[in-house]
């Protein structure tokens, strides 16, 4: 168990493509991480750089306190779940899951020792002696992370783990490794580009997009208080809602003027912070569940009443979902299914202004 | 097992009540199309497998003048025959030899090929199969004038560099091992090529699980390449077996048996015997002699192969 330091890393392949583009990250020793963003950002780069299979082009990696940049895979003692599982074809469960312990030259009573406390935090203990061919996709799952287990390695890495699996066995497998982590306590960094996945699993999150870091936070965070119109953006589904808007003085008031002459006032405590963009054009950021409707006795303070006409309803069972397009931007709200809503009738709604968010359009950062 | 059995003679009991219509099923059971579907084939494949060594068999029992039937009197003699004791010592030293050799250089060529980038890698190909290409015959011929006691132009570089001309075909031992040089020459880049595909097909991913797991190099090797490639390697190995076995162009050209038919395999001796000396049932004899080693050894191996490719994926 270790913590794990990456400083300055940098990521260019061979043709000059920068995957990764200087990124600093501390993390602790036990903390659960997880690094999310789009295809392509440079999760899995990041990844396998900290597991030695990728070389680093410059700064440097440091696991339990020791620079790692020039050890080899084998000597940095950290364990990896691969997307696809790599399980060794021709070996057995077991085998498959002893491997590196006897490389390691183990005795055979402690192998046998671990390998069967493994089975048993896995559930897996009737299929040692199977292999790898002779088992579904969550069981060759449960086995990739045996295999990790094993070892107690200083860190576990895992590469989108679940993302072969089907949408059930992805949620079941989702709290098993949750389980395992709090079991076994050690330090693990897990990539995923689902931010569901991340969200639940971790304890920071770290969002990285064309192989920067955006930001880095526990999920909460993240969802309340984004740094970035992308990470604002990425977090949260459905995603928030980014409306053109102006800021003007009023009346003693901060009011936000949107398309088709709707106007809502900033709440008061946030007038100073914002009063410095007030006669500029801004990204009025607000999610779709802080988008709902008019309930009797609501006390959340802030509430502003506006009037919209849905184009598209989709009843999701616990909550509608209704679309409206505001002068070509579309905008999704997510109301109570009791209400009756239908495409092309006025819809009374409520915006919660205190979790609204106003973004530099020029920046693409939170004001 | 009483149902089965009431099954079964169910079929037959209702059979002869209506012929027609029962002949009429028999042509609509897909085996029985799938049957008549491959009878070209298994025409073709008699007339050219199984008559051919039916004939070889037929002729063996035969006696010099082809007029009377003799039994195993063929074999009886060759086995008595110190020479034939000494050709089947022979064809087992030069065909495993070979073999061994071949898989060995082959898999080492293999392996240096794909460990160097793509660009690169089609030239070093193109140029490795070359022994491969050239026909035998002619390749052979070029090695014999490499061996030729006058004018051997590697005795030629030997003594370049102060070392002692070497008898390549006129001492029996020399003549085993050129024969043994010339076939792993030419045989080498089969495996070559057989084991770039093969080590192409193992996903690296493995090999990245591998040094996770703490393996080196030479552990990845041993624990990860090779038993994933155990099934093409059984079946190379098998195969240039009963080819090298087999082999007739070589030896001709190059010792023609000799020294005092020392250097023989089993197809130039049948040769020899055969046709050379005009007793044609004993030279079916001899070429029948490799068919039992080989089909006992081919029965292992392709049960191996069988049983590893279900385990796997
Ligand atoms: N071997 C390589 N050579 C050149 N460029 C590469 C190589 N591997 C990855 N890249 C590039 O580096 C960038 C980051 O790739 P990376 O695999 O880290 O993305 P990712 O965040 O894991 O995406 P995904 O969610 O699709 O797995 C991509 O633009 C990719 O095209
Ligand atoms: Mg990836």
């Amino acid at each position: 168990m270790a913590q794990v330091s990456i400083r300055k890393v940098v990521k260019e392949y061979e043709g000059g493509v920068q995957a990764v583009k200087g990124i600093d990250l501390e993390i602790a020793d036990h903390e659960f991480v997880v690094l999310v963003g789009p295809s392509g950002c440079g999760k899995s780069t990041t990844l396998r750089m900290i597991a030695g299979l990728e070389e680093i082009s410059g700064g440097e990696i440091a696991i339990g306190g020791g620079v790692v940049n020039d050890i080899p895979p084998r000597d940095r003692d950290i364990a990896m779940v691969f997307q696809n599982y790599a399980l060794y074809p021709h070996m057995t469960v077991y085998d498959n899951m002893a491997f590196g312990l006897m490389l390691r030259k183990f005795d055979k009573a402690e192998i046998r020792r671990r390998v069967e406390n493994a089975a048993r935090i896995l559930d897996i203990g009737m299929l040692l002696d199977r292999k790898p061919k002779a088992l579904s996709g969550g069981q060759r799952q449960r086995v990739a992370m045996g295999r990790a287990i094993v070892r107690d390695p200083k860190v576990f890495l895992f590469d989108e783990p679940l993302s072969n699996l089907d949408a059930k066995l992805r949620v079941q497998m989702r709290t098993e490794i949750k389980k395992v982590h709090q079991t076994v306590k050690t330090t693990t960094i897990y990539v995923t580009h689902d931010q569901i996945e991340a969200m639940t699993l971790a304890d920071r999150v770290v969002v990285m997009n064309h192989g920067v870091i955006e930001q880095v936070g526990p999920p909460t965070e993240l969802y309340h208080r984004p740094a970035t119109k992308f990470v604002a953006g990425f977090i949260g589904s459905p995603a928030m809602n980014f409306i053109p808007a102006r800021l003007e003085h009023g009346s003693g008031a901060l009011n936000i003027h949107l398309p088709d002459n709707i106007v809502l006032p900033v709440p008061e405590e946030r007038r100073s912070r914002y009063a410095s963009y007030a006669g500029k054009e801004v990204l009025f950021g607000i999610r779709p569940e802080h988008l709902t409707e008019i309930r009797p006795n609501d006390h959340r303070p802030n509430l502003a009443p506006l009037h919209l006409t849905p184009e598209v309803v989709e009843p999701m069972g616990m909550e509608t979902l209704v679309h409206i397009w505001l002068q070509g931007t579309e905008i999704s709200a997510r109301i109570d299914p009791a209400i009756p809503a239908e495409p092309g009738r006025p819809l009374a709604l409520a915006a919660d202004m205190g979790q609204m968010h106003l973004i530099d359009p020029q920046t693409d950062r939170m004001i | 097992m009483a149902l089965d059995a009431t099954t079964a003679t169910a079929g037959p009991a209702m059979a002869p009540a209506r012929p027609g219509l029962t002949l009429q099923r028999f042509a609509r059971r897909r085996s029985t199309i799938a049957f008549l579907m491959a009878l070209p084939l298994i025409t073709v494949i008699a007339g050219l497998v199984a008559w051919p060594a039916g004939y070889a068999i037929y002729l063996s029992t035969l006696n010099r003048r082809m007029t009377s039937f003799i039994g195993l009197g063929n074999f009886e003699i060759l086995l008595d025959s110190e020479t034939f004791l000494m050709v089947i010592w022979q064809s087992c030293f030069f065909a495993i030899t070979a073999v061994v050799l071949k898989a060995l250089l082959g898999f080492w060529l293999a392996h240096q090929l794909h460990h160097i980038p793509t660009k690169g890698q089609r030239i070093w190909r193109g140029l490795l199969l070359l022994p491969w290409v050239v026909p035998p015959a002619l390749s052979t011929l070029g090695w014999w004038w490499m061996f030729d006691p006058s004018y051997s132009s590697l005795n030629w570089i030997l003594n370049a560099i102060g070392a002692p001309s070497v008898p390549w075909l006129g001492e029996p031992w020399w003549a085993r091992i050129s024969v043994i040089i010339v076939n792993v020459w030419a045989g080498t880049p089969f495996f070559m090529i057989m084991y770039l595909a093969a080590l192409k097909s193992v996903p690296d991913q493995l090999y990245e699980a591998a040094a996770i797991d703490g393996a080196t190099g030479w552990q990845g090797l041993r624990y990860v390449t090779l038993p994933m490639m155990r099934n093409i390697i059984s079946i190379t190995v098998l195969f240039s077996l009963i080819v090298t076995f087999a082999n007739y162009d070589i030896v001709r050209v190059l010792t023609n048996g000799g020294p005092r038919d020392l250097t023989h395999v089993f197809a130039s001796y049948a040769f020899q015997v055969g046709v050379l000396a005009g007793n044609i049932p004993r030279g079916a004899a001899v070429s029948l002699f490799m068919f039992p080693l080989l089909a006992i050894v081919a029965f292992f191996v392709l049960r191996g192969v069988n049983q590893r490719s279900k385990e796997m994926a």
